[in-house]
């Protein structure tokens, strides 16, 4: 175990610490919610494993791999991890009768993970009803941090929404005139980054953003949007769009002459599958934020951090593209969940596991981005806060610039 | 197009044959009631909400079964009728405060009304060009919900609160909802069986298998295949409203191209000519995903696709169409076996 | 005016994509009266055979031609083996049959292949043409399309396996009295249809970058596009492919929120077909009572 895994598990000990401390006490006896044994954790998670999203499964396949890792060294203080990870095609109806499924029969401590915005929303309801954690949610939305009317109901990564105001403050302190074209997906997914950057130009949005183009997952290519926006003179473009869209814009960006400063958002930035097929002249000088190591970029190949991460890749997650982000994404969210797991000790029932959870303090992870942590409070569901902007050379990512702090909600 | 939507073989010939068979139909379906009316109470709550969901999914492809199976239209958008019937009922129930159940007749006239206006241009077409009239329907249903967000909640969707089952009765929410969508589903399977043991059904039947000769036995063509239409989407509707409050939650990604053709798998491997087949594509389409993911988790499609290839192989009228004429047949074979036994007997 | 042709261009470029499929589908159902929602999944997994292929460092041509060899016998195998046992069952049997290879093709590659997007060479070079409007690789598959516009013409108009095949798909019974092996037909008919799927998913692949869901969305405009022009014409499908690209790109442009330019779309060409019901090229069949 490498030293700064070694760090991140000595500070959540220490938040345990705290916690139990201020409970009044160290419990004696172990304390169970179902789910949860003296041999064994049930963790439950839906999975687009069939249909258009099918995609995103290589998280499920990652997050399976991690856990197997760890029960191979012995599971979370004596226990091992039981991840049931089921097919929802994506399909709000079928991912509410999949929790139930996981909740009822399999009889989970929790639902992890769970991907997707609409999939989520459908059984927010239905898991804080029944107070069962919905922890770490695998979308970017920003209504996964509303402790108040949600408080079984947690997010992860940065919102989208946060990662387009921080577009916002790069263009306005250092664009101010700038005409701001925006590509998105038609969905809650691009309208986020819409809706982002007209908070975070603020005043100036109603000036600045001269044109809005929406695609469809089912459309062939962005051509005709990518046109339209050129059409409209902006020379800022922002594309919130999923990878393989992301590589069709940059393409006809390049292949029409446009040369705007462009942004793609965090969840298509992979050298291996977005910006390589694009094609490195065109391709290159193209902005983005990040808080995770692109596992391709040359910079940290030769840090223990990244020979761990390739090592767990080799020997636990082969079917998975060593180049692909979303390995990086599912590694991390499950260190983030043993991490709560080790914290909550012997106390496993999902009130405390819930209330750990919201505890988290500076938790730092080694394939997160240097100086970017994890941490969480009672009224703060947003564990990951922080980005970097970095911009792609033709070969890898630079991050440039500081660690910045979105502004939240 | 030379191939035809083939009813089940006439069960009509040899009638003691056919009575005998339809008193052991009589007895089948009391039974099958009594069944369904019983197993809530011996099944987790969970395994009843999995049954409900096969009911619902039995009264949208029985709403697709009198068009395709009856008229001999293929329909790719009936996802989107169901989508209709599913917002109809969570605008009135959320924005309005309508009660669940009083949610399900503007449904139906929504899905009816729908249907008939669909169903006039779609007169027109056959074969691959009412497919992709159909579906355009089903192509445009999420933009439309998407789109006109005010009404719909766009991509947020709509959460709807949970219906309350009545006091006294001592049923929780799972199995009252059972005990509802069981109902509609047999006033459904009734209401069809009516329309299409009646005239309506054999003006359909007769504009399936012989569309110029029905228009010259006097037949209107165009009122009953609009009228076919109107009432497919209706059932289809009232489904899809049903499935909205027993999920509780609607949003614009759960009726996708993928919903309509499951309902058009269900149809053939039920059996589409035939009312008890979409019970039977009910279960196909609630269970047969979920096995294929236990089964694999690495290709959940293959193994779905394989089960519709082995359904269509061993039963390619479905299981009812194909199924029901043998066992009205072996009944038949039984019975005139019993007459030679005894006209033996009494020879002797 | 540049915006214009610049909606114009890459409607045609688009088009172009959506015929070469297209002309797939109207193989198929002029050889077995019968669309084939396969045909996409088929033509991505074609490519991803190429694709090992090229991977594996053959030269690009020779990998196109593998390709295309193993997708005729593909082709032909899928049809003796999958499609023949509904050949008489009711059309919506071999519907449902269609449906479930569309998903096993789909499933299997992403299985095989996982789901991340893979870059694909091109054939043709990669440079701007018509002052940007264009790149030389959307003129090649243009090209491509074209030649197999062409190819298909003169296969049905003056070859004689193409004239049994019209024969056998129209009337199997009197086709068979004259000698001509229907059994035979059909399955050449699905390895062409697979080879010139094959071709179309190798042209647009570098565009569109591989992936399982590569042909998804092109499956339904090319099908839109066969249809607009008449199922059984190759002519009417190269058209129809066009105007459904060109179209979708005006709608999305001028008309309205690019948001319901599918809606829009389709809802066009409906009301085309409303008063051309077999397209615009197609011919009316006669029916007897």
């Amino acid at each position: 175990m490498n030293a700064v895994m070694f760090k991140s598990h000595i500070l959540v000990f220490a938040v345990a610490g705290l916690l139990t401390a201020a409970r009044g006490g160290v419990c004696m006896a172990a304390e169970y919610s179902p789910g949860a044994s003296d041999s064994e954790i049930k963790i439950g998670n839906t999975m687009p494993y069939s249909g258009p999203a099918s995609g995103y499964s290589a998280i499920g396949k990652s997050l399976a791999a991690y856990f197997a890792m760890i029960n191979d060294q012995g599971g979370i203080n004596g226990r091992k991890i039981d991840f049931i990870s089921r097919d929802d095609a994506y399909s709000p109806p079928k991912t509410v009768e999949v929790v139930r499924k996981l909740v009822e029969e399999d009889q989970v401590l929790m639902v992890f993970q769970s991907l997707g915005t609409p999939p989520n929303l459908a059984i927010r309801g239905y898991l804080n009803d029944n107070k069962i954690p919905q922890l770490f949610v695998g979308s970017g939305a920003d209504q996964w941090n509303d402790p108040r009317r949600y408080p079984w109901t947690m997010g992860w990564q940065p919102s989208y929404g946060t990662e387009s105001r921080i577009f916002a403050r790069y263009v306005l302190d250092n664009l101010p005139d700038a005409k701001v074209a925006v590509l998105y997906q038609n969905d809650d997914f691009g309208k986020d980054y819409v809706n982002g950057m007209r908070s975070g130009l603020g005043d100036k949005a109603g000036k600045m953003i001269v044109a809005t183009q929406s695609y469809e997952t089912t459309d062939p290519t962005v051509d005709s949007q990518v046109s339209a926006l050129q059409a409209s003179g902006a020379d800022v473009l922002v594309t919130a769009a999923i990878p393989k869209f992301t590589t069709l814009a940059i393409r006809k960006v390049y292949d029409i002459g446009w040369r705007p400063t462009q942004f793609v958002n965090s969840v298509s930035t992979s050298v291996g599958s977005v910006m390589k097929p694009a094609g490195a002249e065109k391709s290159a000088g193209v902005m983005s934020a990040t808080y995770t190591k692109d596992p391709s970029d040359p910079r940290w190949q030769e840090t223990p951090e990244y020979k761990d991460w390739l090592a767990w890749m080799k020997k636990y997650n082969p079917s998975v593209n060593v180049a692909d982000a979303l390995a990086v994404y599912g590694y991390s969210t499950a260190q983030t969940l043993v991490a709560v797991l080790k914290a909550s000790g012997d106390n496993l029932t999902r009130d405390h596991v819930m209330h750990v959870a919201a505890s988290l303090h500076d938790l730092s992870l080694p394939m997160l981005l240097p100086g970017i942590t994890i941490s969480t409070a009672a009224d703060d569901y947003a564990p990951i806060k922080q980005m970097q902007l970095q911009k792609f050379d033709g070969n890898s990512w630079k991050v440039f610039g500081d660690v910045i702090k979105g502004s939240g909600r | 197009m030379e191939k035809r939507f083939a009813a089940p073989e006439s069960v009509t010939e040899g009638t003691s044959a056919a009575a005998a068979a339809n008193t052991w139909r009589w007895i089948g379906i009391v039974a099958l009631i009594v069944i369904a009316a019983a197993l809530p109470f011996g099944l987790s709550k969970y395994h009843v909400f999995e049954l409900t969901m096969v009911m619902i999914y039995a009264i949208a492809v029985l709403g697709l079964n009198i068009l395709t199976g009856y008229n001999g239209q293929i329909s790719l958008g009936h996802g989107g009728f169901f989508a209709v019937g599913a917002y109809t009922a969570a605008i009135l129930m959320h924005r309005y405060g309508v009660p669940y159940w009083l949610t399900l007749p503007p449904a139906a006239l929504i899905g009816f009304a729908l249907g008939v206006l669909f169903g006039l241009p779609a007169l027109r077409f056959e074969g691959p060009y009412l497919a992709l009239v159909t579906l355009a329907m089903a192509l445009a249903t999420p933009q439309l919900l998407k789109y006109f967000d005010t009404w719909t909640g766009g991509q947020q969707g709509i959460n709807l609160a949970k219906p309350t089952p009545p006091a006294g009765l001592g049923l929780d929410r799972d199995r009252w909802l059972y005990f509802v969508a069981l109902v509609v589903l047999l006033i459904a399977i009734r209401t069809a069986a009516n329309i299409l043991h009646g005239r309506t059904g054999r003006a359909f039947v007769a504009i399936r298998d012989h569309p110029i000769a029905a228009a010259a036995m006097g037949i209107d063509t165009a009122k009953y295949k609009t009228l076919a239409f109107g009432i497919s989407t209706l059932f289809t509707a009232v489904a899809g409203a049903l499935a909205a409050i027993v999920i509780g939650y609607v949003s614009p990604e759960g009726y996708s191209l993928f919903l309509s053709i499951s309902f058009l798998v269900g149809s053939a491997v039920g059996g589409i000519a035939t009312i008890g087949g979409a019970i039977v594509g009910g279960f196909f389409i609630q269970f047969v995903p979920n096995l294929a993911n236990d089964i694999s988790d690495a290709a959940p499609w293959a193994i779905y696709g394989l089960a519709m290839l082995l359904f269509m192989y061993t039963m390619p009228r479905g299981v009812v169409g194909t199924l029901w004429p043998r066992i009205v047949k072996f009944v038949a074979a039984r019975k005139i076996a019993a007459q030679f036994a005894v006209s033996q007997r009494e020879g002797r | 005016m540049h915006q214009f042709l610049q909606q114009i261009f890459s409607g045609l470029a688009a088009g172009s994509i959506y015929a070469s499929l297209a002309l797939a589908l109207v193989m198929i159902y002029r050889a077995t009266d019968l669309v084939n929602f396969a045909q996409g999944e088929m033509a991505m997994f074609s490519t991803y055979i190429a694709w090992t292929l090229v991977n594996a460092g053959l030269p690009f041509w020779l990998a196109f031609l593998i390709t295309l060899a193993v997708s005729f016998a593909g082709g032909m195998i899928i049809e003796r083996v999958v499609i023949r046992p509904v050949e008489n069952a009711p059309v919506l049997a071999a519907v449902v049959v269609t449906i479930g290879l569309l998903l096993i093709f789909n499933s299997v590659a992403g299985w095989i292949y996982s789901y991340t997007v893979q870059d694909f060479p091109s054939p043709f070079p990669d440079r701007p043409v018509f002052g940007a409007l264009m790149t030389t690789r959307d003129l090649g598959v243009i090209g491509v399309t074209l030649l197999m516009l062409v190819l298909l013409f003169a296969f049905f108009r003056y070859t004689p396996v193409g004239l049994a095949m019209r024969a056998a798909a129209q009337n199997p019974a009197s086709a068979r009295l004259c000698g001509i092996r229907v059994g035979r037909m059909l399955a050449i008919g699905w390895g062409l249809a697979a080879m010139i799927g094959a071709t179309a998913g190798v042209m647009v692949a570098p565009v569109l970058f591989l992936d399982p869901n590569m042909m998804g969305g092109v499956l339904i405009y090319a099908f839109a596009g066969a249809l607009l022009g008449g199922i059984t014409s190759p002519i009417g499908a190269v058209v129809g492919g066009l105007i459904v690209g060109v179209t979708e790109n005006l709608v999305g442009t001028y008309l309205i929120a690019s948001q319901l330019k599918l809606t829009v779309a389709f809802a066009l060409i409906i009301l085309v077909l409303v008063f051309r019901p077999n397209g615009l090229f197609g011919t009316a069949v006669v029916r007897r009572v």
